[in-house]
């Protein structure tokens, strides 16, 4: 999501199932790790023995008394409202994870916090995803539940602190009263509660049930930072055995009992629709039970998911295309590049960019090109949904569940207290999950409605729904102009950016938008740290048939790549080293920019030279409150193309939480940066059709394209800030600037390496 | 008609369509959902198994093709490379949304099955064919060389 910080413009409600995150539909799971060598942990154990747990919730204090869980028959083992915390009587601390978690480690950021200030040892924590409770698990930077922007670590820092705060203080608390003695004679270490003077010791399982009778702590004190022993350093990351055996359970992974498979056909143009549908071919192939047309398109249900493969097809359809953007790309690259020519609302104005330019000694020009990008997660689209007796239960990988649970209740005409939904692990987002409308949480209601049968109905996208199916990252236009003096001097910067605004018309506009200009649209770039006395930043706000949504780090992604490889040329033009001159620019007053370059500057500098035939780039770039400087080492492979040997990469997120967990998200950041600007567009041909529909033509980097990366975290006590997307910007104009070092072609029009169509 | 083969060592018959590809059988028949699906057309390696000790893309093979064969998935995998690459896995958690993860160790358990030491570029090879968005490469790179180290001893 936006850099900027939003909040919805939704009512904040609840859709309270007086359930917990216990999910039904995971009871299929079996231990299949014996075979592996490798022992799995008992998570289902710890739920099913949960009686008489300690469940903590810390966001009502003074209202809140922590629950004693009744029983442990599954979901109705209803555990208290507001709960982050659950200690268990076998001893497993279990933390509801509020941010869902696709591969950014929240799961195990999040119960790192709680683990900390209850003094746990790391062998006891689980981690649980929080189902839709807008109440209960809002985002507290958006105003509702959700998870982007890379917000999970700076909106949970403190609350889960908090929660395991709580906790700790509970149990200290009920080991003094059983031992009669003063809680402050009580100490915690490593999960086990202990008084020195009696030799009395106990673990969190032991002391649980009476804990729970006791008052939630309203403001319970937490440690400070030299006090840490857990935060700081690298813990296992509690999902990576499960995803390692194959244990863990995706959406796609789900079969209740008597599920039905659907799969669908959308329109093969944006905001076409079915004109007129045969599908009696369909309906032919066994195990195909019925077909219906959908406001998305057409869908096909099945008692297997082969079948609904088949089905989908064997369809033919006609479609209406009256309402539909038949642009291809090109034409919209000329409306686009025709508008960027001309100033547009301003988003930032500094001194007088015209005036600059007029006295310029050298004046340097570029129009950069931006395709559609597809952010194709592994896991295709998916959701099981239910609806019986009047009420929804949805299985979804959802990640903005407040809206998805808007979208249900419209589809469904249920209220939504009669919805339940479980949020799923999912297989990647890269903000394809994150949806303002809920749309495809609302195409999943609408398959299922259609069926009108009480069964469950799994929808699970193909590859080619995926790639076909639009919010992709925009397209976009930026026409830069940028003057120097005689002496080198960059003393005029016009950047104007035409791109369509994916917040217009949604939830979140009026959070985003102030005096025309679309915060998002312009991230990055308005915010440029350089000292250039004259620049300014143009807006073009384009309507476009194709929809758009957030892609990996938003719209940094277009913007970072514009600034860094435009200012690069600028100061090579100058003659200026792209480090040192960067670094004039950025002057004294700011030094977490200074500071992430420096340090990458250092680790590049401490490899050695430059081997021969390769050149070096770098890029730096704050995003979501978090500084990445970047140096990538490229060479040419051979066909005129870059390879990319090496990323040295320096970040500075504040407080480093897991610093192994911040390295693993700049490795992947970078790799989908560099797959990005290297190899992806999503193109449309005359008509507007996509042209693109699998990996075949939508290329993922490989790991034989994938450089080798070194990531250095700084040091910080600033609070900490987010690391999913921060990776990615710098990336695509750090290979650039190297490649344009290398060859001396500026690189203006993306993909680099252009593709076949 | 039913297809008989041999699935993580139990002998398996599956009265499905020939055509129906051997990943739907896995998961649908037989409810073992460690196989993914990715693409549908064997460009990501998200669905491979091991028929008969090779890798397979299981989303492009018809469950035809395995009649009287031995299919290993991800729940039935064992063996000393197995337990090597899974062990390295976890060492330095490679995975991140893990959706892939089954595939890249198929791909990497049937690798030092074939090349105990691989190189750099061995690995290249053999691991090109799995697709992990979220460019876990560089400990999937990582992961295999310590593994080969473990196996050496």
């Amino acid at each position: 999501m936006a850099d900027q910080i939003f909040r919805a413009d939704i009512p904040s409600t609840t859709a309270d199932s007086g359930l917990s995150g216990t999910n039904p539909a995971d009871t299929r799971r079996i231990d299949r790790a014996a075979s592996t060598g490798l022992s799995r942990r008992s998570f289902l154990q710890g739920t099913a023995a949960a009686a008489a747990s300690l469940v903590i919730g810390i966001h009502l204090p003074g209202k809140a008394r922590a629950g004693a869980a009744a029983s442990a028959a599954g979901e109705s083992a209803a555990f208290a409202p507001n709960a982050f915390v659950r200690v268990a009587p076998d001893n497993t601390v279990t933390v509801i994870i509020k941010h869902i978690e696709f591969g950014q480690g929240p799961a195990t950021g999040l119960s790192t916090l709680v683990a900390e200030e209850l003094d746990a040892d790391w062998g006891q924590m689980r981690a649980e995803l929080a189902p839709a409770d807008t109440e209960k698990y809002v985002n507290s930077l958006f105003g509702i539940q959700g998870t982007g922007g890379s917000t999970a670590m700076a909106n949970s820092y403190e609350q889960m602190r908090k929660a395991g705060a709580a906790a700790r203080a509970m149990l200290v608390q009920a080991a003094a009263n059983r031992w009669r003695v003063n809680a402050d004679e009580i100490t915690v270490s490593k999960g086990t509660v202990s008084h020195g003077a009696s030799g009395k010791s106990a673990s969190f399982g032991d002391l649980a049930s009476e804990a729970a009778r006791l008052e939630v702590p309203a403001d319970p004190a937490l440690k400070s930072p030299d006090q840490f022993n857990l935060i700081g350093t690298r813990v296992r990351k509690l999902d990576t055995l499960d995803k390692t055996n194959g244990t863990q359970v995706f959406t796609q992974d789900l079969y209740p009992e008597s599920m039905v498979t659907a799969t669908i056909l959308h329109p093969p143009q944006f905001g076409a629709t079915v004109a007129s549908l045969d599908d009696s071919k369909a309906r032919r192939i066994k195990d195909v039970i019925d077909v219906k047309t959908v406001p998305a398109g057409v869908a096909v249900y099945a008692n297997n998911t082969y079948a609904a493969l088949k089905g989908r097809k064997a369809l033919e359809v006609t479609w209406d295309a009256s309402k539909a953007e038949t642009r291809s790309t090109r034409q919209m690259e000329q409306d686009y590049s025709k508008a960027a020519q001309t100033p547009g609302l301003n988003a930032r104005n500094d001194g007088d960019v015209e005036q600059a330019l007029a006295k310029a000694d050298r004046i340097i020009e570029a129009e950069y090109f931006f395709p559609f990008l597809a952010h194709a997660p592994m896991e295709t689209l998916d959701a099981v949904m239910q609806f019986k007796d009047g009420k929804v239960t949805a299985w979804l990988g959802s990640q903005i569940q407040t809206l998805d649970v808007g979208a249900l209740s419209s589809v469904f005409g249920v209220d939504k207290s009669s919805i339940t939904l479980y949020t799923q692990y999912a297989g990647g987002s890269f903000g394809r999950r994150a949806q303002p409308g809920g749309e495809f949480a609302a195409e999943a209601a609408e398959v299922t409605k259609a069926l009108g049968s009480d069964r469950p109905v799994k929808l699970m996208w193909t590859r080619e729904n995926d790639i076909q199916g639009g919010r992709y990252r925009p397209l976009a236009i930026h026409k830069m102009r940028g003057g120097l003096d005689k002496d080198g001097n960059i003393i005029g910067w016009d950047q104007q950016i035409a791109v369509q605004s994916f917040m217009k018309g949604t939830a979140f506009e009026s959070g985003m938008f102030e005096d025309g200009i679309d915060a998002s649209a312009v991230e990055g770039s308005r915010a440029m740290p350089y000292g250039i006395a004259n620049l300014r930043i143009g807006q073009h706000l384009m309507e476009n048939g194709v929809s758009t949504l957030w892609w990996r780090s938003v719209e940094h992604t277009h913007n970072a790549y514009a600034n860094e490889t435009f200012l690069d040329e600028l100061l090579e033009k100058a003659g200026k080293d792209p480090v040192e001159g960067r670094l004039a620019l950025l002057g004294d007053k700011h030094p977490r920019h200074r500071g992430v370059l420096e340090k990458v500057a250092q680790m590049a500098d401490a490899a050695g030279p430059v081997p021969s035939g390769r050149q070096r780039g770098v890029a730096l770039h704050k995003s979501f409150g978090s500084f990445v400087a970047q140096i990538a080492e490229v060479s040419d492979n051979g066909n005129g193309e870059p390879r990319v040997h090496k990323v040295w990469c320096a970040v500075d997120c504040g407080v480093a939480v897991n610093p192994d967990v911040i390295a693993a998200q700049m490795e992947g950041g970078i790799g989908f940066g560099i797959g990005a600007v290297l190899y992806d567009a999503i193109t449309l041909s005359e008509g507007g059709y996509v042209e693109q529909s699998n990996f075949d033509r939508y290329r993922s980097l490989r790991i034989s394209e994938m450089p080798d990366v070194e990531v250095a975290v700084i040091q910080s006590t600033e609070a900490p800030t987010g690391v999913g997307e921060p990776g990615t910007p710098p990336s695509g104009p750090a290979v650039a600037n190297a490649w344009r070092r290398l060859t001396g072609k500026s690189v203006y029009r993306l993909p680099l390496v252009p593709i076949n169509v | 008609m039913a297809v008989k083969f041999e699935l993580n060592g139990k002998q398996v018959s599956a009265d499905v369509e020939p055509d129906t590809p051997l990943l739907w059988v896995i998961r649908d028949t037989f409810g073992l959902t460690g196989t993914k699906f990715g693409c549908g057309i064997a460009q990501c390696g998200a669905c491979t198994v091991h028929l008969n000790g090779l890798t397979r893309r299981s989303c492009v093979t018809p469950v035809s093709q395995a009649e009287g064969g031995m299919v290993t998935t991800i729940e039935g995998l064992d063996g000393k490379e197995a337990r090597a690459v899974q062990d390295a896995w976890v060492g330095i958690d490679v995975p991140q949304c893990g959706f892939c993860q089954s595939g890249q160790v198929m791909s990497a358990t049937a690798l030092l099955k074939e090349i105990p030491k691989p190189s750099d570029d061995n690995i290249n090879q053999a691991m090109a064919g799995n697709i992990c968005r979220c460019a876990t490469y560089v400990r999937i790179r990582k992961a295999i060389h310590n593994a080969a180290d473990t196996l050496e001893g």
